[in-house]
């Protein structure tokens, strides 16, 4: 009996691209698509008038039909499909989780993050050159004619138009630097499945709550920068006054454009989201072996693309706990042979997942351990000793696999640029952050990032700049989280339905892996929240864009955890007596079975 | 069809229903029971007077104090908090004496304003003019929850321990394997309209309070008796209170949340406190929830006539509206196939079928019946007893169905104004599986002047049935049923083929079925 081994060449990630890019353009055709009545809504909004309502109306109708109206929808247009490509290129499954300040501030130096928000700014001042030419008025040219003090008439600078421009570009700069903060470009998966239109209609009234709360702040912030900065010699009505500035109509203005410009983006990261998690259902096994790399067992162990996996994922906690019919497909053994193939790869896969964030944890509470127990005995002694503690503190000897992120990906080409040269001199001294190590790191080391782990000593002596939160180390080390749990869920419930499903007893074989790797990991959960801040609830941001559902990804993964186990032991009871395990975990079996964990 | 003339009679007064055993209620004199009782560990007694009450709610104590030497802003930015937007316009509209008359006279204009277009919301939703308070007490599936000694009641799921929520906001948690009662207090924990425990978990009790929903964490090994309110989860939307209803999925990875108040009903993430509206427009806010024991569908009943069944797989709803009056309560068969429930203003239950659809296709409704079938019809039924006459039947309270799908308990509303009306529980023989029947069993009597106000089944109770009855008392009471069960139930094996089993039918089963498939 043989197994074909497949060619995982080039047409797979073509395959995959191509179901990537499919997605992406479908939710960029939507966002186009949805331009005209924002657009339209937008026209009305900026031209209305309440004391000529009749007129303003025939106004927007006539703009509306105006050469000059298409040509900047066309550019609206071009700025979406812009912005949907760099949504698909920049996102991220994996939260790049920054554990300190100076490791934000590398992000947000990054080159990469300086070409995101080159364009972000010009796609701003674009924005804002079409919304100039729709509010019309005095915005919509760039010089106005003046009289000199001789009387020629002569053209000056209407700062009118350059106020908008320019508030295009930092609104459009403040987005791109609010994304890195608040992760804009993680993509997360919902608990509850639901249908696109339904989540995308669900979510639409927040997209339009931020996108007008933030507008808000940026035009705050937007003036208070003009007001120091925006001396224009050439102007004919200087704005960088108090009472030029504190124009209500300009304010108004500048308000609903900067709302106009956030919500077509958020609609299109909104619609890029809802689209590239959308849940798909990869068949079991295939009678064909040419298809047999589109297969779950196939796709689940391949490492990339992410979201592939994690789709593969997701499905498989879905199909386990949804479809009998193809839960039969995982127990079934293969023809010729009578081997359990989909079952072993399935079950192996999900395993090494778990027991490598049990490794993960384990050897992040040593470092913890061995580092900060011995100095947290000296509290008292802490002048005496932190003269000399920066230069003996031990060298991290943690190992830590990251989850290899988008983020990542892109430093390959560039490991020592300029921009990110001034903070990365010192990699191996204990405050060099583990985040911006990994940005400096060459990827094919398969991006290891050191885990430091900073006494609360240096802590303390430190700029506050350097230190390292415990709450978001262990945020951190959980970033990629959904997969165990989905793991988790996939397989549990795949041991629960066994036990009426599995007619060739495929899945009893694996019962004492299954159980002794979920045990483990229940111990290593159980340790890391013992661990200060580790159990500390993150401050919800509700209303930004920001997904800040990789905050709490340690807490569902410890609660999944928990569930999985009781499922198993209330499926089998008893029986599991009969299942070999280690005394240790046979402790930590009983207290499932009484209902005392 | 009547179905109540076919129950034998209820029990003279003093007598009290004690278990079934051999096919037959038993009762025993108010004595015999009360030693019974005193001997059970689980038979709790909470006396109304042992109860310390709360003199007066927070909002009435506000006008014990003259606040009025404070600033305009300050009272301005108390009536934000406390009152919103409609409170900061009162308070401007009261203090013209401080204000521009152009800012008195536009907010008293705009107050004037608001409160029409509220009473014309509250005309289309009549319920949303009611005090929260009263609100809780009108959705509620306790009767007469304002009243009541124990607010609600919640089984373990797993295990033989119990949560009481009572009268004066605490809940307490019972386990005879344990020595210590915790009993849980909360600043947050107003007005308990329900209590659930998360099934495959040991600890977490959620809590459905007047403006949060609090999730508990209470230790089964920890010797603490008042566990810390940092042991509870608080879990709030704006706009999602009072919460009069909860419910955990069977494989407890999701809680939902219902409010009167909210057209939406909330899918709660509770490890990571999140939670995702479900909004539909019509009906006005949601009243009741049950999850199905399969875990796929989700009874949602709204306070007008119209109720909803979402399947739980891609969160898409079946629109039931009613002829009458709004769903009042409903309950699952075990395997999630069936769903009886009860109409306010009418005296009858429906049942609805639910199949599920060809295994793994991900379709967005499940196929079942079009109309809802009567199965069985309690209008009012005159009794002769030695006491004289009883009447009873009507409306309807509360309905369960034990996990076996053998016993089936409705808890009926009564006339409290009425000595020969009382509130009472009839219990019904089920069977679900080839066909659907219904057979008379008895009534639940408690001691004389006692109503039952809430009910359960316990969750894996071995012998047959355990009824759970709170009484008017205070009294929490254990009723078994003991017959042999056909079946056990499959939990969590939603669709999977299941096996014939032989049927054990007694003989005289059959004779006197009220309501058979075959029948309809």
């Amino acid at each position: 009996e043989t197994r074909t081994t497949f060619n995982r060449g080039p047409q797979r990630s073509f395959e995959c691209m191509w179901r990537d890019m499919g997605n992406a353009v479908a939710s960029i055709a939507w966002a186009v698509l949805l331009l005209p009545p924002i657009t339209a809504v937008f026209v009305i909004i900026s031209r209305f008038s309440l004391l000529h309502p009749i007129q303003a109306v025939s106004e927007c109708l006539s703009f509306l039909t105006s050469a000059s109206a298409i040509f900047s929808f066309i550019l609206l247009c071009g700025v979406i499909i812009m912005v949907g490509f760099l949504n698909l290129e920049y996102y991220t499954v994996i939260p790049t989780i920054a554990c300190s300040k100076i490791a934000l501030l590398g992000q947000l130096l990054h080159p990469r993050q300086f070409v995101n928000s080159l364009g972000h700014c010009i796609m701003g001042i674009i924005v804002a050159w079409c919304c100039a030419i729709t509010v019309g008025g005095r915005y919509e040219t760039i010089a106005d004619p003046c009289a000199q003090g001789d009387g020629s008439p002569q053209m000056c600078l209407n700062e009118y138009h350059l106020i908008l421009l320019l508030a295009g570009a930092f609104v459009g700069f403040s987005h791109s630097l609010l994304g890195v903060i608040y992760n804009m470009n993680y993509v997360s998966f919902h608990t509850v499945q639901q249908y696109k239109y339904l989540r995308f209609k669900g979510s639409l009234s927040l997209v339009l709550k931020c996108s007008a709360t933030q507008a808000l702040y940026s035009v705050r912030n937007y003036i208070v920068v003009y007001f120091f900065l925006g001396k224009w010699s050439l102007s004919v009505h200087p704005l960088d006054s108090i009472a030029g500035l504190l124009d209500l109509s300009l304010l108004y203005h500048l308000w609903i454009s900067a709302s106009f410009l956030l919500f077509t983006w958020h609609l299109t990261l909104l619609l890029f989201r809802v689209f590239v998690t959308e849940v798909y259902s990869f068949p079991v096994q295939s009678s064909f072996t040419e298809d047999a790399h589109q297969c779950l067992p196939t796709v689940l162990t391949d490492k990339q693309p992410m979201i592939l996996k994690f789709l593969a994922l997701l499905d498989l906690a879905l199909l386990s706990q949804h479809s009998p019919s193809r839960r039969s497909e995982v127990f079934s053994l293969s023809q010729p042979g009578g081997h359990p193939h989909n079952w072993n790869a399935i079950s192996k896969e999900c395993l090494s997942l778990l027991a490598d964030l049990t490794q993960r944890l384990i050897a992040y509470h040593d470092t913890v351990a061995t580092n900060g127990r011995a100095k947290s005995l000296s509290t008292g002694s802490e002048r005496k000793t932190s003269s000399e503690s920066s230069g003996m503190f031990p060298r991290p000897t943690l190992l830590m696999k990251t989850p290899a992120s988008v983020f990542a990906r892109s430093i390959v080409g560039c490991p020592q640029s300029p921009l990110t040269a001034p903070f990365t001199p010192d990699l191996d001294s204990p405050f060099a952050s583990p985040a911006l190590r990994r940005l400096t790191a060459p990827m094919d080391q398969c991006s290891p990032w050191f885990g430091t782990v900073q006494s609360p000593h240096i802590m303390r002596r430190v700029p506050k700049l350097w230190s390292t939160s415990t709450g978001e180390k262990s945020q951190a080390l959980f970033a990629d989280s959904q997969a165990h749990i989905w793991a988790l869920e996939g397989l549990s419930y795949l041991v629960q339905s066994s036990f009426s499903e599995d007619q060739f007893g495929v899945v009893q074989t694996a019962l004492p892996s299954i159980l002794s790797c979920m045990l483990g990991l229940q111990e290593a959960v159980d340790r890391h929240f013992k661990l200060p801040h580790a159990s500390s609830k993150p401050v919800r941001s509700a209303s930004s864009m920001g997904d800040s559902t990789h905050k709490t990804l340690r807490f569902a993964l410890r609660a999944t955890l928990k569930t999985s186990i009781y499922r198993i032991t209330t499926t089998f009871g008893n029986h599991l007596n009969a299942v070999k395990m280690s005394a240790e975990h046979r402790k930590r079996l009983q207290q499932f079975l009484e209902y005392k964990e | 069809m009547c179905s109540l003339a076919l129950f034998p009679p209820p029990l003279p007064s003093g007598q009290t229903t004690l278990c079934e055993s051999n096919n037959e209620l038993l009762s025993g004199t108010t004595t015999e029971d009360r030693l019974k009782l005193e001997s059970s560990p689980l038979s709790l007694f909470f006396p109304r007077e042992s109860l310390k009450l709360h003199c007066r709610t927070e909002s009435s104590s506000k006008a014990a104090f003259l606040d009025h030497s404070e600033t305009l802003w300050m009272r301005s930015a108390a009536a934000w908090r406390d009152g919103g937007f409609t409170g900061l316009l009162d308070e401007i509209t009261n203090s013209n004496t401080e204000v521009p008359k152009w800012l008195s006279v536009s907010s008293g204009c705009t107050l004037a304003l608001l409160r029409w277009f509220s009473s014309f919301h509250g005309s289309l939703f009549p319920h949303l003019t009611m005090s929260s308070e009263d609100m809780l007490a009108e959705f509620s599936q306790v009767l007469n929850w304002s009243d009541c000694v124990v607010r609600a009641f919640a089984w373990h799921p797993h295990t033989d321990k119990f949560a009481v929520a009572l009268l004066d906001d605490s809940i307490k948690i019972y386990n005879p394997k344990s020595a210590t009662t915790p009993t849980l207090k909360h600043r947050l924990q107003r007005s308990v309209a329900a209590v659930q425990w998360k099934p495959l978990c040991a600890t977490a009790l959620a809590v459905a309070c007047q403006n949060c929903l609090l999730v508990w964490h209470v230790d089964p090994c920890s010797l603490s008796t008042r566990p810390s309110s940092g042991c509870a989860q608080v879990l709030s939307h704006p706009g999602h209170s009072p919460i009069t209803s909860i419910a955990w999925s069977p494989s407890g990875s999701l809680l939902v949340s219902a409010s009167p108040m909210d057209t939406a009903m909330m899918v709660w993430d509770v490890a990571s406190e999140s939670g995702v509206p479900l909004q539909r427009v019509g009906g006005g806010g949601v009243t009741f929830l049950s999850w199905s024991p399969d875990g796929s569908h989700v009874l949602a009943s709204t306070p007008s006539a119209l109720f909803r069944v979402w399947e739980t797989r891609m969160w898409t709803c079946e629109r039931w509206p009613c002829v009458k009056g709004r769903c009042q309560s409903g309950c699952w068969s075990p395997d999630g196939s069936r769903l009886l429930f009860t109409v306010q203003g009418e005296t009858v239950i429906y049942a609805l079928t639910f199949t599920d659809t060809p295994a793994g296709v991900p379709t967005c409704t499940s196929k079942g019946s079009q109309a809802a079938a009567v199965v069985a019809d309690l209008s009012e039924t005159t009794f002769n007893t030695p006491d004289g006459d009883i009447i009873v039947g009507g409306e309807i309270q509360s309905l369960a169905w034990d996990p076996t799908g053998e016993r089936l308990a409705v808890l009926l509303k009564g006339d409290p104004q009425a000595a020969d009306r009382p509130a009472i529980i009839a219990v019904f023989k089920t069977r679900t599986n080839p066909i659907f029947e219904l057979l008379p069993c008895g009534f639940v009597q408690g001691e004389p002047g006692t109503e039952p106000r809430l009910m359960q089944f316990h969750p894996n109770f071995q012998h047959g049935a355990l009824l759970t009855v709170c009484w008017s008392s205070g009294r929490i009471t254990h009723m078994p049923f003991y017959f042999l069960s056909a079946g056990v139930p499959h939990f969590g094996l939603s669709g999977s083929p299941s096996l014939p089993r032989p049927q054990e039918r007694p003989a005289d089963f059959a004779k006197q079925s009220l309501f058979t498939e075959l029948m309809s």
